[in-house]
């Protein structure tokens, strides 16, 4: 023991910093912010350093080159010892890490913490999360699969509609003229030694001046803060009411980091890694690539946005969202940092929250995107065949022949991107249902070219029987004026 | 009295070598980024232009039957050694009478998803986010705000030949000239 207390004490007459780390350790933090909501960030520290170690581990391993990446991550789950669990170590801690980050920002947020004087400290967090972000992005460009290749086609689909530029920062991005080796390399290089480099700058940054400044004191209902008075407000709620960050407070950010750091490793041994999916071979076109969960929400929003819409959101709303998180603390820099007198930051999370969970449950399921197999492994449900004319049931193999299931469901199964037509004569007429058929329109393309005559008549009819027994379909009210009785124009009609 | 005068000068000549050192420091870091940039931009630069813009065999005509669209391979024109398999792409012929064909990219219109051609409807469809196009390439439905992405082409010697080593993107350089403009008559 006492050569130990003599190594250590040889070691600091050198070094010096067992004062300063002591000094640090033992700063006075407010009493009640040794809260088990003050441990976020202290997880996300953690997380980011368990990334880092596991991250190296996959490095010894992995190959960075588009034609070995795939190969040498299936190396890694199949034929390396335990190369799989570091691989789902690492892929659940990416999705851990997201979370957490946005957490430790939400009860920042709702704390009031980016005020007066730790507007610079919110400001490194909102690049922290972009570099979070990056890394989660980055990452997946690594499982060099189809997802991956094809994820890096829809980034270069976005960025190429910069305006000017475009052309030019896709090539930049991809290191050449198309998705190949050159891309790979990039975002290792990217995932590898630029994002972590400037997190570890950041992060310390981060740290510093939450050591310097102090923790954001707990907010209470009418404590407001006035850019005059708060530093020594501060420093007397310190003084007055302060315990030393260890062992006070900081018990209690060990155990979150070890139930964290314990709840990825069970997530990795239950659910273990993720893919690598099919081999990124550009000539396999059969395949719907989807991006990691947290940009699910992204790729929800740009198959909802409107065409024209589309562009402008993209590129203006990355600028707009950022300015505005990076602008924040200018724009409520005072005042009340209590959730309970804020209710429009309440509000706002709430909103955000609520609409990036649905767009990311849109995503789950892309109801936008036509059911590629519905027209041959889905057949018509029999209810709607039974007791039906032979023109009808024509028109039945119409609908299944010409892929109108893929988009249409029928009796609950098909594709979701139009509407479900279990009851669509009793919302067009005959004219209509023929109009909508040859023309198209609100967003269904136009199948004149494709079906002829004969075809289309059957079809016709066989939608017009498309309504529930005991309702009426539709009729065209000035036709039965015309015809001096309230009869339906429709042939083909059945009780 | 002197002495301050003394060192008052001494501090300036230091001041001016220090000054000095960082001219010098930055005339280095000047010439030395000429070139680091010039690495950092070699992809964008047209270094290469001439081996990636050259023509690409998809082979002979009869492989195409004509009124018909069939999935068609070729290896970019220019290839690095780490490529792998990402260098083999597809594109989608549509042979629509005798020499008159449309290549059509399989990148989506709307963010590069590949598009699958389906015969029986006459439609490309996107799995990603519901794009369909009709048979020509043009805007079906969904958020595409244009056509297929068309690749040139030429027949010759009975040979079709396309124009493919860049990823068409919707803002890209060339998708300008991408676009069904030369497209005649109806689709059917």
């Amino acid at each position: 023991m006492r050569l130990i207390e003599q190594i250590g004490e040889w070691f600091d007459r050198r070094l010096q910093v067992a004062a300063p780390v002591r000094e640090v350790a033992e700063h006075p933090v407010p009493r009640e912010t040794a809260s088990w909501w003050y441990v976020f960030g202290s997880a996300a520290l953690t997380v980011f350093m368990f990334q880092v170690v596991t991250g190296i581990m996959l490095a010894i391993v992995y190959v960075p080159s588009a034609s070995e990446a795939w190969n040498s991550l299936q190396h890694l789950n199949h034929d390396v010892t335990l190369g799989w669990f570091i691989r789902a170590l690492h892929g659940w801690g990416s999705n851990f890490m997201v979370a957490i980050v946005l957490i430790h920002m939400v009860q920042v947020f709702l704390f009031g913490a980016y005020k007066f004087p730790r507007e610079l400290t919110w400001m490194v967090g909102v690049f922290l999360l972009l570099m979070t972000l990056g890394m989660a992005f980055s990452g997946q460009v690594l499982r060099f699969d189809q997802d991956a290749y094809w994820g890096l086609g829809i980034g270069a689909s976005i960025l190429s509609r910069t305006p000017i530029l475009g052309g030019w920062l896709v090539k930049l991005m991809l290191g050449g003229p198309i998705i190949a080796g050159a891309a790979l390399s990039r975002f290792f290089a990217l995932h590898v030694f630029v994002i972590p480099g400037l997190l570890i700058f950041l992060v310390s940054l981060h740290l510093l001046m939450v050591v310097k400044l102090g923790i954001n004191e707990w907010p209470m209902p009418g404590r407001v803060v006035r850019k005059a008075t708060y530093e020594k407000q501060y420093h007397e709620l310190t003084k007055k009411d302060g315990a030393p960050f260890v062992p006070y407070a900081v018990w209690k950010d060990m155990f979150f980091a070890g139930i964290v750091v314990l709840a990825i490793v069970v997530c990795a041994v239950v659910f273990g890694p993720f893919g690598p999916t099919g081999q990124p071979d550009p000539t396999i076109i059969q395949t719907v690539p989807k991006p990691d969960y947290f940009f699910l929400w992204l790729y929800a929003v740009l198959a909802l946005l409107p065409p024209w819409l589309e562009t402008a959101a993209i590129l203006g709303g990355s600028v707009v969202v950022i300015g505005v998180l990076l602008l924040l603390p200018f724009l409520s820099g005072e005042g009340e940092k209590s959730w309970r007198r804020r209710p429009i930051a309440v509000m706002s999370i709430v909103l955000i929250a609520v609409a990036l969970g649905t767009f990311t449950h849109l995503a789950g399921y892309s109801p936008w995107s036509p059911k590629m197999t519905a027209w041959s492994g889905e057949p018509v449900p029999e209810k709607f065949l039974e007791a039906r004319t032979a023109l009808e049931r024509k028109g039945a193999v119409v609908f299944q022949a010409k892929q109108c299931r893929n988009c249409h469901a029928l009796g609950g199964s098909g594709g979701q991107r139009g509407p479900e037509l279990d009851a669509v004569a009793t919302r067009l007429t005959r004219d209509q249902l023929i109009r909508q058929v040859l023309q198209g329109g609100g967003n269904m393309p136009a199948y004149g070219n494709n079906l002829n005559p004969a075809e289309t008549t059957a079809l016709v009819a066989f939608l017009e029987t498309l309504h529930p027994a005991g309702q009426r379909p539709a009729r065209d009210a000035s036709q039965a004026s015309i015809e001096g009785s309230d009869a339906p124009n429709t042939a083909g009609t059945r009780p | 009295m002197s002495i301050a005068t003394e060192n008052d000068t001494t501090i300036t000549r230091r001041r001016l070598f220090m000054k000095l050192g960082i001219m010098f420091n930055g005339l280095v870091a000047v010439v030395l980024a000429v070139p680091l940039v010039r690495f950092l931009l070699s992809a964008v630069t047209r270094e290469h232009q001439d081996e990636y813009l050259s023509w690409v065999a998809l082979g002979p005509v009869g492989q195409f039957p004509e009124g018909e669209t069939r999935l068609a391979t070729f290896r970019s024109p220019y290839v690095t050694p780490t490529d792998g398999k990402t260098v083999d792409t597809a594109c989608w012929v549509r042979r629509i009478a005798g020499e008159e064909f449309q290549v059509f990219a399989v990148n989506c219109a709307h963010l590069g998803c590949p598009v699958r051609w389906f015969p029986q409807s006459g439609l490309f469809l996107c799995p990603c986010h519901g794009g369909a196009y009709y048979r020509d390439g043009e805007r079906a439905a969904g958020p595409p705000e244009r056509g297929l992405f068309t690749y040139p082409h030429k027949v010759e010697n009975g040979v079709l030949s396309i124009q493919a080593g860049e990823l068409p993107t919707p803002g890209g350089p060339r998708a300008a000239n991408h676009d069904n403009r030369e497209r005649k008559g109806s689709c059917v």
